[in-house]
């Protein structure tokens, strides 16, 4: 056989092999979360609050701190950060300013999310007097959620045909009944992918909201936004690391709650873009 | 009667002059064609007739271009309104990815031409009509404007431009991704349309120019060489240059 055929198949093997090693971990860690905690699943757990500290009872306040704190990270990130990549991609000239802008977003980026958190406990909880609150959990989670909205938002909007733009211009449509009716419409797909993805990062997070929200064991559902709240990533780390004899099958359980959260999140996502993508051109 | 008077036009992309001198009057209710070869300036001097060329970063425009007697670049002027008075076409079919109707609509929608329904039906029905389009989409409005032939796809866009009612249609190669049945419509229909607009085009074919148009402009490294009635330029041309270029030896 010719040479380049055996390289070939070597290749194709090798390639093979390589996704298998990607992949493997994943399947195992879910696989061992789920198998360890699903004896802990029960409409109990889901639904009603922790006692014997924290060792027995539900998880019912962290489930809802979490999406309380998810929505709040949407509320404040979504339009900030969508606004944002409008005006880079289709209003900001390529001037000094809009290049520092975008450096600052790739800087933000790369961050820590440990130091997202003193920033969240520096300027809302203590300077703006907010507290350990919702309030300012939320705002530090979408403060680190930004940058990950605007750079994939920025890009599905210049994916969309400049040409587009050019007819609309030529319509005599104003620049931004172009980005209402023709451009967003047609970014919208990459645009919620970013979302979701900036807000996946936001749920699982525990070092942004250790200083700004959580509470390390709070038997009772938030009253308001500047009421504490604890939240899985946060009560998961607790449990595991801070009460000496916790049951393994609750650590385990709520890894599994966390991540079935964020999974169907994910999977949300990906049925929204599968809608709205049918009628793509390109 | 002149729709466009051209004066002493000069365009810089930068610092490279891509236009310079150019003098023209451009009547109403006739076709003007514009040949010449790639890069000669002629789909810039298209666009610095609706002032598409604003949108191009370090562009600068020298000179004037009055429509009906009022400067296009003077301040005052607003560009959005000027761009729905001086229509254009592109030289690739360019729907919206939107049904038949929507894409129609579009313009008289953002310009808010229409009070009801029922009155931006009829919009879309005349501007389809106008473009000789209506009887094969009158059943498939609501179809995607993208799976209609490129001949189709090219006349929904003459009959998007169409529907804002504007006075002059510009035309940027209009025909170069069709085949040869779709440009004889398109041309057909240049016709058709001459009777109501002032029509611009801008050709890489000799044939078509002198074809369509009444009036032939051919330019050569950015400046217009001549400038005169169809006939005269293909049958007995003043200027040395474009005999080579009509007869096949340049360009």
């Amino acid at each position: 056989m010719n040479a380049r055929f055996v390289i070939q198949r070597i290749g194709f093997v090798l390639l093979s092999f390589i996704a298998v090693v990607v992949v493997l971990p994943i399947l195992v860690i879910v696989a061992i979360i789920v198998v360890r905690g699903i004896g802990a699943i029960n409409w109990e757990f889901l639904t009603t609050m922790p006692h014997d500290g924290m060792k027995a009872g539900g998880i019912l306040p962290a489930i809802v701190g979490t999406i309380v704190l998810t929505f709040g990270t949407a509320i404040a990130a979504i339009p900030v950060g969508v606004g944002g990549a409008i005006y880079l991609s289709e209003y900001a000239r390529d001037t000094l300013f809009t290049r520092a802008i975008r450096l600052a977003i790739v800087n933000l980026a790369g961050i820590p999310s440990v130091v997202y958190g003193l920033f969240g406990l520096g300027l809302f909880v203590l300077f703006l007097h907010f507290g350990t609150s919702i309030l300012a959990g939320s705002l530090t989670l979408a403060i680190m959620t930004l940058p990950v909205i605007i750079s994939t938002s920025e890009e599905a909007l210049r994916a969309v045909p400049t040409e587009y733009r050019t007819v609309i211009a030529s319509l005599g449509g104003t620049r931004w009944q172009g980005v209402r009716y023709v451009v967003l419409p047609q970014a919208l797909p990459g645009i919620i992918t970013g979302i979701i993805l900036g807000l996946l990062r936001a749920a699982g997070e525990t070092a942004p909201i250790l200083f700004t929200v959580s509470a390390f064991f709070l038997p009772r559902l938030p009253h308001s936004l500047f009421d504490r709240t604890m939240a899985l990533p946060y009560h998961l780390y607790v449990i595991s690391t801070q009460v000496p004899g916790m049951p393994q099958e609750i650590q385990y359980g709520t890894a599994l709650v966390l991540l079935m959260l964020v999974l169907s999140m994910n999977l949300v996502a990906t049925l929204i873009r599968g809608h709205f993508r049918r009628r793509r051109p390109w | 009667m002149s729709k466009f008077v051209v004066q002493n036009l000069n365009f810089y992309y930068g610092k490279f002059r891509a236009l310079s001198g150019i003098t023209l009057t451009i009547l109403d209710r006739q076709i003007t064609a514009l040949i010449g070869p790639s890069g000669c300036g002629k789909s810039t001097f298209l666009r610095c007739l609706n002032r598409m060329n604003d949108t191009i970063n370090g562009t600068r425009v020298e000179g004037k271009v009055l429509l009906e007697g009022q400067n296009i670049y003077d301040r005052r002027v607003n560009v959005v309104e000027l761009r729905r008075r001086v229509g254009m076409v592109f030289q690739r079919p360019n729907p919206f990815p939107q049904s038949v109707y929507d894409n129609v609509a579009f313009g008289p929608r953002v310009l808010g031409m229409a009070r009801s329904k029922s009155q931006l039906d009829d919009i879309v029905e005349e501007s389809l009509r106008g473009a000789g389009l209506w009887e094969e989409v009158k059943d498939h409005l609501h179809q995607d404007a993208l799976s209609f032939s490129l001949g189709q796809q090219q006349r929904l866009c003459i009959a998007r431009a169409i529907a804002v009612k504007p006075e002059v249609i510009l035309m940027d190669e209009p025909c170069s991704a069709l085949d040869p049945i779709e440009t004889l419509q398109v041309e057909e229909l240049m016709q058709t349309l001459k009777a109501n607009y002032c029509i611009v085009i801008v050709t890489h074919s000799m044939q078509q120019a002198a074809r369509v148009s009444e009036w032939t402009g051919f330019f050569w490294l950015g400046e217009l060489v001549e400038f005169d009635s169809t006939a005269k330029i293909f049958t007995n041309p003043s200027h040395p240059l474009t005999e080579n270029y009509i007869t096949g030896r340049a360009g």
